[in-house]
């Protein structure tokens, strides 16, 4: 008994344990995701961090001990960001023949999305980490999380604020549209992915490819735009 | 696969070398995305190696993401003492935001196509 109790000592202090117990979740979550057929309230990362979460307060361990094994899966949020340069370039075409009412309408989508968080988070008591937390929550986490922990938020609730953001999005986008009249599946996609990122993209795709295809556009360039905008939003508005 | 990762690399390190330097506060590998989306347009596209990598990387990108969430472990309390706040700020920002992006585009295109 002793020997095992040791063991798993040993297996707290190193990277080993964080590391193959976030790959397991993740792979738990994704077939749980496959035989619910990809059901709007199954996400993967919601799924993987609540597995994750009961088992670190079952087992008593903390989150620094695990984040040494989790890091390294973490690390590659960079390279990541990077490669969204490449289907990025693949709708480049797209992104230059429509350029001016992508950027006028996604900019202001954009500015809209942090800026009304901001303030009604602010007018309603919560402290600077989290008006800074919940300014990029329309971005796709990778980038919403590097916003966040560059300009002094906690990246972690963050990611919460993105999933939230993107599972609400994803519920609401086709019958607010339907309700508003926006027919336009350029329109409707642009609108996704600013507001949603990719959990409302992947709705929209059911729908439509033209809408997922400017989905996936909106993603990537919300991400550039938020991050260049949120840090003076932060300077005007704290 | 490796040439392609040492690329993305690169690009994140050079990207990260910008932000720190100029003090902009955008983050790094947002710079390095940057610095290959140029580097596509001058060579015209990625090679096949690059694709799969970027594909193989954000096929996953999920994953990715799970080990800053399980951080909300040290976060409920926050949670708890502000959520009002996000319960109202959270579902009506990405309502406008919908509504904004949506009709400025539809308007926009309008008379297109």
């Amino acid at each position: 008994m002793s020997g095992l109790y040791h063991a798993w000592v040993y297996l707290q202090s190193g990277p080993l344990l964080g590391l193959t117990a976030t790959l397991l979740a993740w792979q738990a979550a994704s077939w749980l995701d496959e035989r619910t057929r990809h059901a709007a309230w199954s996400n993967p990362i919601v799924i993987a961090i609540i597995l994750l979460a009961l088992g670190l307060i079952a087992s008593g361990t903390s989150y620094q001990s695990y984040f040494n094994g989790a890091q390294y899966v973490q690390f590659l949020l960079g390279p990541a960001t990077v490669a969204l340069a490449v289907p990025m370039y693949a709708n480049l075409g797209t992104i230059r023949r429509n350029f001016l009412p992508i950027l006028l309408s996604l900019t202001a989508g954009s500015a809209v999305a942090a800026i009304s968080a901001m303030l009604i988070v602010e007018a309603l008591g919560a402290p600077r980490t989290v008006v800074i937390s919940i300014a990029p929550k329309s971005v796709t986490t990778p980038i919403a999380m590097g916003i966040s922990q560059d300009l002094g938020g906690l990246p972690a609730l963050t990611a919460i604020f993105v999933l939230i953001t993107g599972i609400f999005g994803g519920l609401i986008a086709l019958p607010l549209f339907r309700l508003l009249g926006i027919r336009d599946r350029r329109a409707q996609g642009l609108a996704g992915g600013t507001a949603a990122h990719g959990l409302a993209t992947a709705r929209l795709l059911l729908e439509s490819d033209t809408a997922g295809a400017f989905g996936g556009l909106a993603i990537g360039l919300n991400g550039l735009i938020t991050a260049i905008m949120v840090p003076l939003f932060i300077r005007w508005l704290l | 696969m490796v040439q392609a990762l040492s690329l993305l690399l690169i690009c994140q390190l050079l990207g990260t070398v910008i932000a720190r330097a100029s003090g902009v506060p955008i983050p790094g590998p947002v710079f390095g995305l940057i610095l290959l989306m140029i580097l596509l347009i001058i060579r015209r596209g990625p090679d096949p190696g690059l694709s799969t990598t970027a594909q193989a990387l954000l096929r996953h990108l999920g994953l990715l993401f799970v080990p800053a969430g399980v951080g909300i472990v040290n976060e409920l309390d926050v949670l708890r003492t502000n959520a009002l706040a996000l319960a109202v700020a959270l579902p009506i920002s990405t309502l406008l935001a919908l509504v904004v992006t949506g009709f400025g585009m539809q308007f926009l295109l309008r008379g297109e196509r």
